[in-house]
């Protein structure tokens, strides 16, 4: 009895195992074979390859094809083990075993040989990963997997994807799916596809509708033309709410880097032409600052902001105490004292850290987009400094306004001899100022170093347009400075699509050239005594 | 500034020895072989420049510790001309007038060499320009060992074409001369291959512009018409930075509208974070990653002169390669550092590059050389995905402008001339014929 139950449970158990068993080893070997065709495929082949690996079913494939289409699927080139590369930075490469994924330490790279991809391939790739991605269980990367699939879909994917549509839980994902089938039918000629998709902002939608429209099919022309007209409408307001967040975010930059000169400028009287050196230095700061919180981009960026201000603002000091104060009420020799003080910064940059471009990172939270709606979506980046642009001037506002220091600032800018006898210490006051200016100016360099690039000349770039952001306003007037900011980045970017961005550039100058003759005083021209005298 | 001299002394005393000890036939063998450095050390192009002086310095050390060349020690002559145009053709002067030297390596922009040409010419100098360039022009004193049009953007536009089925093309470029001249070739070629005129777009910016906000937007519109878009991008420099992170940001994936950059190159992406230009192309004849013993030997060369173990290396270094080394076998061949002998025997010097092939001095003072289209990778490094199948010979003037296609350049006796018009069978002589 006992043995006999042994046996059953014995039968039983090699029945059910030995399909297992089999299928284990059928992968175990032919992972390294179809590693080996992969690398020795011509690049036409590599096609057929890369579907077999998709269909071997075997549990590493998406890694191999992620690595592959990464270029980081390699072999050694003596013992013709395939690894994957975990980091490809400097001459030595940190490897993992592709069939057992145990790490291998570093590999010379000239050692190694990377299986070659490309576009092609890649694009091929992304349709295959996308589509394993389909089947897993998080609903934001079946949403990505999905957009991604749209207009790629052929014929075999169609029905893969008819087959997953009735099990998907999703309301977005299946909303993109059914678009990613419609533009399949559309393609294949099939005018019911048509009245689901017209409506979508999505450009494969438009893009396959517009090549629909140009098809020889009379009906279809016309129901593709209806549902595309439909469509410009809706994105001819789309386009001009971009054409405004570009221009306000232009703008912005363009206060930023001119609202400390404002004060410099505007309050003091002090022609600066270093001002974009100290913007300069401030990118320079966050640089500084991502140097020594490595890992940690965005606490580093948010650091730089008061260490952007102190640099920026001890800086001024400095140029201010040994050169501008020398020099009060000669303007020209003030421009050439400061205009020498920015080539010195700039060559003293270039000389100890480097004439190179330095790499700041964009933190994760910056990057990308927000999207609005699908033909609509507003960068981060920019969007962060169009805040921050804001808020510095705020900030500035409260400072002129309701501080002590902005009272004196202003006292001493409307008269000076009348303010010293009230007991006002002026040249302290001078210090304070261009501190403030050049502090500003400061935080300006940390937000254009998520835009630009950080290097010696960033602040030459800058210098021109301040100075015209700053007269365009009105010499004095923060409030000038933001309305003439902003208002200049608009025109310049509604003028760039139809003019082109050099011409763009010199109808806004000449714009300003005609505005300084009619108002010479700005937009908001200073009033009273002071500003006559 | 006293001890660089006796270093300097010392050197050439060294120098004298050895050159007596192992040539005591050569004539003028005490004296050193003067080589002229002229790239800009301080303004804008102090970016690119300064790395190619010092690897002209780099070059020469090892020469020289090799023995120089047939027992003549190389002495390197560094000029700042500081991104300043008009100072380019003062320090030209200086170094050829002042310093007598042998020969120069230099420039960068076109608009420099532009400007050295006339002093060059006059002085009877040989200069050795290491940058890919528009093309148009064959001085009979200036060696190009950078790409001319026909060995970057055509291959380049020819593997859209064929290999990715690219149909709509943006042509977008800083607004100077070697984008516009560029751009008109490829507008010709590409009209030549009948892509519409609506199906090509070209936008110019000027010098480092940052805020591409509405042009890659207009890009965006462009490139979702249905057909295949790839944009063909000269733009210069630093601008290269704010316009592929605002493509990033703006969602343009390289799988969607590749772009392929002529002036990118590793060092431009050793200031960036790469992570989002995966996938976009570019178009060099050297890439840091080209899998050659050569290569390797050169960047262990190049990390260990620099002592930085992120040292990149990038296409106008591998000319400059070529050039050295093309020179050294010249003055070998021909046996003196005279200009007029040199230029003669420098015409079908072969040297190898970088790559796993060899350059060969071409009639028309171009270098044969292969064309690589690579795919910008996370490591801001290139992985090659298209090569062409041998090298290609530079052509001074381009078939596809009407002005040109029938002018030829060589520079060998009896023809000499720089452009000469093969339908009329005259020369040109816009270049200036030799003095003597």
């Amino acid at each position: 009895m006992s043995i006999l139950r042994s046996l059953t449970q014995l039968f039983v158990v090699c029945c059910l195992s030995l399909p297992l068993l089999a299928h284990a080893q059928d992968t175990r070997e032919e992972g390294p074979a179809l590693l080996q065709a992969l690398a020795e495929a011509s690049s036409a082949d590599k096609g057929d390859v890369i579907s077999r690996i998709a269909k071997s079913g075997d549990e590493r494939a998406r890694d191999w094809l992620a690595a592959f289409a990464d270029g980081k699927l390699s072999r050694i080139e003596d013992s013709g083990q395939f690894v994957i590369v975990l980091e490809n930075r400097g001459r030595n490469w940190t490897v993992a075993d592709a069939l057992t994924g145990e790490p291998m330490g570093e590999v010379s790279r000239r050692e190694l040989d990377t299986i070659r991809i490309n576009n092609a391939l890649r694009r091929e790739l992304d349709s295959i990963l996308s589509v394993i991605d389909l089947t897993v269980n998080n609903a934001e990367r079946r949403l990505e997997a999905a957009r991604a699939l749209r207009g790629r879909v052929d014929a075999a994917l169609s029905k893969r994807l008819a087959e997953l549509l009735p099990d998907e839980s999703d309301d977005r994902v299946r909303t993109v799916l059914q678009d990613a089938l419609a533009i399949y039918r559309l393609e294949q000629g099939d005018i019911t596809a048509v009245a689901p998709l017209s409506g979508s902002l999505n450009s494969e939608v438009r893009a396959a509708l517009t090549s629909a429209a140009r098809s020889d099919d009379p009906k279809l022309v016309a129901a593709a033309n209806d549902a595309l007209a439909s469509i410009e409408q809706k994105l001819k307001f789309n386009r001009a709410a971009e054409t405004l967040y570009f221009g306000l975010s232009l703008g912005s930059v363009l206060v930023l880097a001119a609202i400390g000169l404002a004060i410099t400028f505007g309050v003091m009287g002090v022609i600066n032409m270093a001002h974009g050196e100290l913007i300069m230095l401030g990118a320079y700061t966050t640089w500084g600052m991502q140097q020594l919180l490595p890992g940690q981009p965005g606490l580093a960026l948010v650091l730089s902001i008061p260490a952007g201000f102190l640099v920026s603002a001890l800086a001024g000091v400095a140029i201010e105490r040994s050169v501008i104060q020398f020099l009060k009420g000669r303007p020209l020799e003030t421009l050439l004292a400061t205009f020498g003080v920015s080539l010195i910064l700039q060559q003293l940059v270039r000389t100890v850290i480097s004439p190179l471009n330095r790499t700041v990172i964009t933190p994760e939270w910056m990057s990308g987009s927000v999207m609005i709606n699908e033909a609509l979506s507003l960068t981060l980046n920019r969007l962060y400094v169009l805040g921050f642009a804001l808020v510095v001037f705020a900030g500035l506002m409260l400072i002129m306004r309701k501080t002590r220091l902005g009272l004196e600032v202003r006292a001493v800018t409307q008269n000076r001899a009348m303010a010293r006898s009230m007991g006002i210490k002026a040249t302290r006051v001078d210090i304070m100022t261009f501190a403030l200016g050049s502090g500003v100016a400061g935080l300006a360099g940390v937000a254009l170093s998520q835009l630009t690039n950080v290097g010696p000349n960033l602040g030459q770039n800058y210098i021109i347009d301040s100075f015209m952001v700053v007269v365009f306003g009105g010499v004095g007037s923060l409030w000038g400075t933001l309305v003439a900011g902003l208002s200049l980045g608009t025109i310049n970017q509604l003028l760039e699509p139809w003019a082109g961005a050099v011409l763009a550039k010199i109808v806004v100058l000449v714009f300003i050239i005609l505005f300084i003759q009619k108002r010479p005083r700005g937009l908001f021209p200073q009033k009273g005594r002071a500003a006559e005298g | 500034m006293t001890l660089k001299k006796h270093v300097k002394a010392g050197l050439s005393a060294l120098a004298l020895s050895i050159a007596v000890s192992l040539a005591p036939t050569a004539t003028a063998a005490e004296d050193p072989i003067k080589v002229g450095i002229l790239h800009s050390l301080s303004g804008t192009m102090a970016i690119s420049e300064s790395t190619l002086k010092d690897t002209m310095l780099m070059l020469i050390e090892k020469q020289n510790a090799a023995g120089g060349i047939e027992g003549r020690m190389l002495e390197p002559v560094v000029v700042d001309p500081a991104s300043n145009w008009p100072l380019f053709a003062e320090k030209a002067r200086e170094l050829l007038a002042k310093e007598k030297v042998d020969v120069i390596f230099g420039n960068w922009t076109s608009v420099s060499r532009k400007s050295v040409l006339p002093v060059i010419e006059e002085l009877n100098g040989l200069l050795f320009y290491p940058v890919q360039y528009e093309g148009e022009e064959s001085s009979e004193n200036v060696f190009y060992t950078g790409a001319a049009p026909n060995q970057q953007a055509i291959p380049a536009v020819d593997y859209l074409m064929n290999d990715i089925g690219v149909k709509r093309w943006v042509l977008a470029g800083t607004d100077y001369v070697y984008p516009r001249t560029t751009n008109k070739i490829l507008e010709t070629y590409l009209k030549d291959h009948g892509v519409a005129a609506a199906d090509i777009m070209i936008n110019y910016t000027p010098f480092g512009h940052s805020n591409w906000q509405s042009i890659v937007s207009d890009i965006k519109t462009f490139g979702s018409q249905g057909k295949k878009t790839a944009v063909v991008s000269t733009i210069n420099g630093d601008a290269n930075v704010p316009f592929y992170r605002e493509l990033a940001n703006q969602g343009l994936a390289a799988s969607d509208i590749p772009v392929v950059a002529f002036s990118v190159g590793e060092q431009e992406l050793s200031g960036i974070d790469t992570a989002p230009l995966v996938g976009h192309l570019a178009a060099w004849n050297y890439f840091m990653s080209v899998d050659n013993d050569a290569n390797y030997d050169f960047i262990d060369a190049w990390v260990a002169y620099t002592g930085k173990d992120d040292a990149v290396t990038n296409d106008p270094m591998e000319a400059h390669y070529i050039g050295f080394n093309m020179y050294v076998e010249a003055v070998k061949k021909a046996g003196t550092t005279e200009v007029n002998a040199v230029k003669d025997a420098i015409i079908g010097v072969s040297v190898p590059n970088l790559t796993g092939g060899y350059a060969t001095m071409m009639p028309n003072h171009h270098i044969t050389k292969p064309v690589l289209i690579g795919e910008i990778q996370d490591n801001g490094q290139f992985t090659t995905v298209w090569q062409t199948p041998s090298t290609v010979a530079g052509d001074a003037w381009s078939d596809f402008l009407p002005g040109s296609k029938d002018l030829i350049s060589d520079w060998r006796k009896p023809l000499f001339c720089g452009n000469y018009n093969v339908v009329e069978g005259t020369c040109g002589g816009k270049s200036k014929v030799a003095a003597n």
